[in-house]
């Protein structure tokens, strides 16, 4: 392989890993607080599907594309959409104590039914003329990679010429491992997430944990979806584009062991694991053998953890439970 | 500020239920004391303490501290008068360290540092006594660790009231030593504490005043310098209660079942149950006494199949045959599969004696859905035991076909017991059959016991009320930490003896 | 009395103590008992509200009257005899796969690989039909097709049970994974079958061992083969020991040891059946009635079984009704998407809706809210539990 083609390559693995992280990110703070969010998916087909409706609506109403608000109101109707399908699944699972698999999976047929088909039906709801949804103006801004990326040879290359998402991503993990490890409010989280009945007991609200928690992780979960669309995909939107990432990235939660910055090496391994064929000489059906091998390694993990039974690498101890005090 | 008590109780009253668990509780604390609370299982002593850790809220009663009439409502109440309780079942999280556990909910504003906080923990550690790592996750540690955490726990909140409930009971007799000399310590450090405990000599050697609680009332308290063991006994178990249960003689006996030397271990490691040695005959009822935890559970679930051993025998002489059966490490299927008529009635009703979902006809088949050689269950035999023993037992339901979850707990205990006695078993363990029964059905089931010990069944019931033992049983097992301390005749001997023995330490005594 | 007495402690302290705890309002408790009919009033509550509010929603994006809504709906699902026999064709399918993850979810083990052993299924019987298909007589075929398709579901099912059973390791997580593994091996397969690289093997490649017809119905086998799987997955548990071994290891693994009940055996017995019905299942969508395979077969219904059985309670006869609901609803929304040009993920949305709606309403068959009158009634009911 050549220079370029390494560089070429960590980019590719770089802007495949990128939504991976976002979600991945996004469901291990939910899962810290024993909420098993298999809605996930479908919530970061709404993050996506809706910054593409704010660009949308926002490109048809003027002629001058001003960069800031181009990457602002995509963000906030992103934000607001995974909000509000986070808030359904707390307010079915917490409030209402529902099962919490049977509630992430109608949330992912709904998230992703709901992608679809705005995504399909967009152009005609709004009545607009535009043959397809091309929202390139505004991914031009989500794209804007730092200074001096195109200056600084490989280095820029391999290190600065990413939209500032995958930046926002990277931050956003560190910034959960910091907070899971170092502050009072991560380890109230966790304490909700291992034990609720203790948590209860020292004062802890459980509810309100797992709600800001869920909520949060489903915001953070859903800017996976919107990096998609505005950058990876130049903001073009085609149904079912997105594919399984959402599952891709519950899986990466549990290859990452519930570590928000295993987390990022994980994605981009994942990332590199998708696109790895295209730089091998393989028959096109071992491509596929190579795509598996994110789940199967994630299997392997799963299995080690629980033969060998260390304590932390489990999955927090009340994941999938919901917590009713008078159970107790 | 030293005015009066640190801790005042006046007319306290709890029910549940129409049971009434603590009856116009007066007691006082003071500072800088020690002041254990005696009394047999049962006796409201945890629940009473429980109401001043916040945990439940008394039905009547005035709670003073230092003078100020108080209302607990929840345990943060408790925290913010100073008291803290060390429960029996530790409230800790598993995977968290020391610190974290120790710090968990505590929000006072102060900037959070688990490192600062591993320095106070330490500085109290060092106060007191204490061998703490305040880095050592909870997986790791002993019991005595936990509790040791507990205690700080209690102690970092700044409580100058301390509960203990039954501290004691799960640690070694080195432990308990070195837990007392924390205590002391922290008595003359101003603190108070009151600790739960049933071990006499403990109470002689570590309390400055002992009050004494008897079936939920406040008996009295006593300066424990002068006081003795039989004296104390004497106040804990009360005068002798006349019930009338029918005791008649055992006639016809023979060895039914010989447990010899059993050792086993529990799941973490803890010895549970040390060299027990004893038989059961067939047409006697074998009472096992002894202080809740003390094994009683293991080894009835060791003799039924439940459990592996380490170490020892259990043998089976069937009563037809007289052939000797080995039981030893055989599955409850295995043993069935034998031939031994082996059954029991475990504490845990509905989480393993019974299925609560399922209704009162699909209970009876727990035990006998494997009959015959079809595929399928056949429902009409169990449906007829379940209404006879409807009829007989003179269970309420509304059916036969309600889940057993919706009866209360005597019809509960009616349904599980007829079950077990159907099957003609040869051998009839029940863990606490009447706990929490009301006097009607306690009676149904003395009676049901009495007539399988009349039929020729080896009876062995595990019970805490020992006038009932007294009264119910030929001869009585006393077990006190996982050992037999003494086998009794029920009729030659007295509620005194049998509590001398259950609070027996054995082996290391404590004496400072 | 009790309340003042509340009151002035409580504000004596409150100055010094901000974060004193509050009694909450509402009191909630579990609910022993419900009569069936309070429990099918509520349930039928919630389907009527969702009808109402995804009719709101459909009248929101589609304009039109809410009469001609529900008319469109209805013949999307019936409104010939063609829409009536796919319609229960549909049905058929989703209701195999939901009795397929019944026993399991009976057991307490939470199986979401449905989906994964669904399309191995469809894998192992594709490539009988490719590799075989020449050779071998039909019947000799068909019967292959269906061992293997058996085989292939009993192994995707066993695997993660085998972990759970003896290292506890969580099957949720585990059998979700199996999903995609079995998508990637079907992937793969195309590739290798159709060197043109098309994203499925169809009739053309597939044109032996196709599921005979009934009465010259195509779909009629599959709906009798699956009418008579309901009943015996009825009689299976409610009936057979097995089955009642399974209830009893759901209902407390405890009990379940207290009568000598080999557990381990019992979780491993269970997911193979479990796999064995999702790989007939791929028999039916393979062989009887697709004659082609693509990754997006099982079109997500390996997840939609988890919801229905669910939703019926796991009782096979109420998978009936919950089935031609969801069905029903598909078409219905189908038909309204491609009559105003909408995408035909639009079912999905209809079909979110009504089950965010019955998941809700079963928080009120299972508690009961009680409004607090005062402290002391709340520390009671607390402590009598």
């Amino acid at each position: 392989m050549t220079g370029s083609v390494i560089i070429q390559f960590i980019q590719s693995s770089i802007a495949q890993g990128t939504p991976l992280l976002f979600g991945s990110t996004g469901e291990i703070l939910t899962e810290k607080s024993g909420n098993l969010n298999l809605g996930i998916p479908g919530v970061m087909y709404i993050g996506g599907i809706c910054g593409v409706i704010g660009g949308f609506l926002y490109q048809q109403s003027t002629t001058k594309v001003v960069p800031v608000l181009a990457v602002l109101i995509p963000l906030i109707f992103s934000l607001a959409g995974s909000l509000l399908a986070s808030l359904l699944y707390c307010f079915l699972t917490v409030t209402l104590r529902a099962n919490q698999n049977v509630t992430g999976l109608a949330l992912t047929t709904f998230g992703v039914g709901f992608g679809n088909f705005f995504g399909g039906s967009l152009i005609k709801l709004v009545n607009s003329d535009v043959p397809s949804i091309a929202l390139t103006k505004i991914a031009k801004a989500y794209k804007q990679p730092l200074p001096f990326a195109d200056k600084l040879g490989w280095f820029g290359e391999v290190f600065l010429s990413y939209g500032f998402m995958v930046y926002l991503a990277i931050i956003l993990a560190v910034v959960a491992s910091w907070f899971l490890k170092k502050t009072r409010r991560g380890l109230h989280l966790r304490a909700v997430g291992e034990n609720p009945a203790t948590a209860d007991a020292a004062g802890i609200n459980v509810a309100k944990n797992k709600y800001y928690a869920t909520c949060i992780g489903g915001m953070i979960a859903g800017l996976g979806g919107l990096y998609y669309v505005m950058d990876y995909t130049n903001g073009v939107w085609s149904n079912n584009g997105f594919g399984d990432r959402g599952w891709l990235a519950i899986a990466l939660v549990i290859f990452s062991m519930w570590k928000p910055n295993l987390g990022i090496i994980g994605s981009y391994l994942f990332g590199a694991l998708y696109i790895l064929f295209n730089y091998l000489s393989v028959n096109i059906a071992m491509m596929h053998i190579i795509q598996m091998l994110p789940y199967l390694v994630t299997i392997i993990v799963l299995i080690i953890t629980s033969m060998r039974n260390k304590k932390e690498n489990q999955p927090p101890a009340s994941l999938g439970l919901s917590y009713f005090r008078e159970d107790r | 500020m030293q005015d009066g008590y640190a801790l005042e109780l006046k007319h306290v009253s709890k029910n549940f239920g129409n049971v009434a668990a603590n009856h116009d509780v007066s007691l006082n604390v003071r500072h800088g004391e020690i002041l254990a609370l005696l009394g047999e299982n049962g006796s409201g002593k945890t629940t009473l303490m429980n109401m001043i850790a916040g945990i439940y809220y008394p039905d009547a009663g005035e709670i003073y501290i230092n003078g100020e009439r108080v209302m607990i409502t929840s345990p943060k109440d408790a925290f913010y008068y100073g008291i803290g309780m060390v429960h029996q079942h530790f409230k800790l999280v598993d995977v968290f360290t020391a610190t974290e556990n120790i710090v968990l909910g505590i929000d006072n504003g102060e900037k959070f540092s688990l490192k600062s906080s591993a320095g106070k923990i330490r500085e109290i550690s060092s106060r007191y006594g204490f061998e703490i790592d305040p880095e050592k996750k909870i997986y790791n540690m002993s019991v005595s660790e936990k509790q040791t955490v507990e205690i700080v726990k209690v102690l970092y909140r700044g409580a100058n009231l301390l509960i203990l409930d039954e501290p004691t009971a799960v640690l070694t007799p080195q432990e308990t030593r070195k837990l007392f000399e924390v205590l002391r310590k922290m008595r003359d450090d101003g603190k108070s504490i009151i600790i739960i405990t049933h071990k006499m000599h403990e109470v002689l050697t570590i309390s400055d005043r002992v009050a004494i609680m008897r079936k939920g009332e406040y008996i009295d308290t006593v300066e424990t310098s002068g006081a003795d063991e039989e004296l104390l006994t004497e106040m804990m178990v009360g005068k002798k209660v006349s019930l009338n249960i029918d005791h008649p003689e055992p006639h016809d006996i023979r060895e039914r079942l010989v447990v010899r030397n059993l050792s086993m271990t529990d799941g973490e490691g803890v010895r549970v149950l040390e060299d027990i040695s004893f038989s059961v005959f067939g047409g006697e009822i074998l009472g096992i006494a002894g202080i809740a935890g003390s094994g009683q559970r293991e080894l009835l679930e060791a003799i039924a199949g439940l459990r592996r051993l380490d170490g020892g025998d259990i043998f089976y002489f069937d009563p037809k045959s007289g052939e000797k059966e080995d039981l030893r490490n055989k599955t409850p299927l295995q043993i069935r599969e034998m031939g031994v008529r082996l059954s029991f009635v475990p504490e845990d009703r509905l989480g393993m004696g019974l299925a609560g979902n399922m209704d009162i006809v699909d209970n009876m088949m727990l035990r006998s859905y494997r009959k015959g050689r079809t595929l399928f269950v056949n429902r009409k035999n169990p449906h007829k035991l379940a209404d006879k023993i409807v009829s007989e037992l003179e269970v309420v339901t509304p059916n036969v076909n309600t889940p057993v979850r919706r009866l209360s707990g005597g019809n509960v205990q009616k349904v599980l017991v007829g079950r077990e006695i159907s099957s003609s078993p040869t051998v009839l363990m029940a863990a606490y059959p009447v706990r929490g029964l009301d006097i009607n059905s306690s009676y149904t089931i003395y009676r049901l016991l009495n007539e399988q010990k009349s039929n020729g069944v080896a009876v062995i019931f595990v019970g805490e009320d020992l006038d009932v033992l007294l009264e119910l049983c030929d001869r009585i097992l006393v077990i006190s930490s996982g050992k037999v301390s003494g086998i009794l005749d029920a009729r030659n001997t007295t509620k005194e003896e049998i509590g001398r023995m259950m609070t027996k330490t054995g082996g290391v005594d404590e004496n400072d | 009395m009790k309340m003042t007495e509340n009151a002035t402690v409580g504000e004596k302290r409150s100055g010094r103590n901000e974060k004193r705890s509050k009694e909450p309002l509402l009191h909630i408790t579990k609910r022993t008992d419900i009569p069936l009919s309070r429990a099918i009033i509520i349930r039928a509550v919630a389907v009527v509200s969702a009808l109402v509010f995804g009719g709101i929603v459909t009248i929101f994006l589609t304009g039109d009257n809410p009469i001609s809504i529900y008319v469109t709906i209805f013949e999307g699902a019936f409104g010939n005899s063609t829409r009536i026999w796919f319609t229960f064709q549909q049905i058929a399918i989703l209701l195999c796969i939901s009795l397929a993850v019944t026993p399991a979810f009976k057991m307490r083990f939470w199986n979401i690989g449905a989906e994964g052993q669904v399309l191995i299924g469809c894998l192992a019987t594709a490539m009988c039909m490719f590799l075989l298909g020449d050779i071998m007589p039909t019947w000799l075929l068909i019967l292959t097709m269906t061992v293997a398709s058996i085989a292939a579901g009993i192994i995707w099912g066993v695997i993660p049970a085998v972990f759970k059973a003896n290292w506890g390791t969580n099957e949720t997580l585990f059998t979700l994974m199996m999903n995609y593994v079995a998508i990637q091996l079907i992937e793969c397969f195309l590739k290798i079958a159709d060197k043109s690289g098309s994203n499925t093997v169809g009739p053309d490649k597939l044109n032996n061992g196709w599921l005979p017809n009934l009465f010259g119905q195509q779909y009629l086998l599959n709906i009798v083969i699956v009418a008579v799987l309901t009943a015996v997955m009825y009689i299976y548990l409610k009936y057979t020991k097995q089955g009642y071994e399974i209830s009893v290891v759901g209902e407390s693994v405890n009990t379940a040891k207290y009568i000598g009940i080999n557990v381990k055996k019992v979780i491993i017995r269970t997911m193979a059946l479990s796999g064995a019905v999702c790989g007939l299942a791929g028999l039916l969508l393979v062989g009887g009635t697709s004659h082609s395979i693509d990754s997006n077969l099982a079109d997500n219904r390996g997840f939609t079984a988890i919801m229905v059985s669910w939703l019926a309670k796991f009782n096979p006869i109420m998978m009936i009704f919950t089935t031609f609901l969801i069905v029903f609803l598909e078409r219905g929304a189908d038909e309204i998407s491609s009559k105003f040009g909408l995408n035909s993920s639009f079912s999905d949305i209809l079909t979110g809706i009504i089950l965010f709606f019955i998941i809700g309403s079963e928080f009120f068959v299972q508690y009961q809210v009680h409004v607090n009158k005062n402290h002391r009634i709340f520390a009671k009911t607390r402590k009598e539990r």
